[in-house]
């Protein structure tokens, strides 16, 4: 399994700050895919995989945590 | 106190001019970001910060280290705050000192710019009739320094 951890206004839509998905050995592509539908949320920018910006093409391992990271506002 | 943190409390900027102070710095320049009212016209109520802490904390000490590369004699520290922040407070921290005045100046300014592009941090904005997450001020993310 891999966690998957939710943030700022995306967090508000899925209602949790995380879930567990069985997406090891997929890509982070086919997991963002998986929560634009289930959620009809598509405003990433980027993926964190294990607190390190990930590649689209990049594939998850078990135990991953993967973090979806909206548009970033700091400052 | 670490060098590189994300708080959930008051922040004192006293506290990072002494962590980046030694014998050989001639210039600190201490930049705060403060909670403003009027942004476009709207006026804010409050804002709520939230932070992927743990990476947040780790892309904090990244730009530390980009700067270390682009101004070797500097040395830096970086707070921000999260939670519910009122009008005026203190919503981050950047102490950078040097030998000379220059370098702690342009190395303050890239820090606060590299904030906003890569720590994952968000903004909701209170109004008295609504709320916002704000996201439109980077659209495009750069995770690696020029």
């Amino acid at each position: 399994m891999v966690t998957i951890l939710y943030f700022a206004r995306l967090k508000e839509i899925v209602g949790k700050e995380q879930e567990q998905l069985p997406f090891e050995g997929r890509t982070v592509k086919e997991l963002l895919d998986y929560i634009e539908q289930q959620y009809d949320f598509s405003n990433f920018v980027h993926v964190a995989v294990n607190e390190e910006y990930a590649l689209l093409e990049d594939t998850l391992q078990e135990h991953d945590t993967v973090a979806i990271i909206p548009p970033v506002s700091g400052g | 106190m670490k060098r590189f943190e994300i708080v959930t409390t008051e922040l004192n900027p006293e506290l990072y001019r002494q962590a980046v102070l030694h014998p050989n710095a001639g210039a600190v320049t201490v930049f705060t970001g403060h909670v403003r009212e009027w942004t476009n016209g709207i006026q804010t109520t409050y804002l709520a910060y939230e932070a992927y802490v743990p990476m947040a904390e780790k892309m904090l000490a990244q730009i530390g280290q980009e700067i270390q590369e682009k101004w070797p004699e500097t040395k830096v520290a970086i707070a921000h705050r999260i939670g519910e922040l009122q009008i005026s407070d203190i919503a981050v921290v950047i102490a950078v000192s040097s030998p000379h005045r220059k370098a702690a100046y342009e190395a303050n300014e890239y820090a606060i710019e590299r904030i906003k592009e890569i720590v994952p941090i968000w903004k909701k904005e209170i109004w008295q009739n609504g709320e916002e997450w704000v996201g439109d001020q980077q659209k495009k993310p750069v995770p690696k320094g020029e």
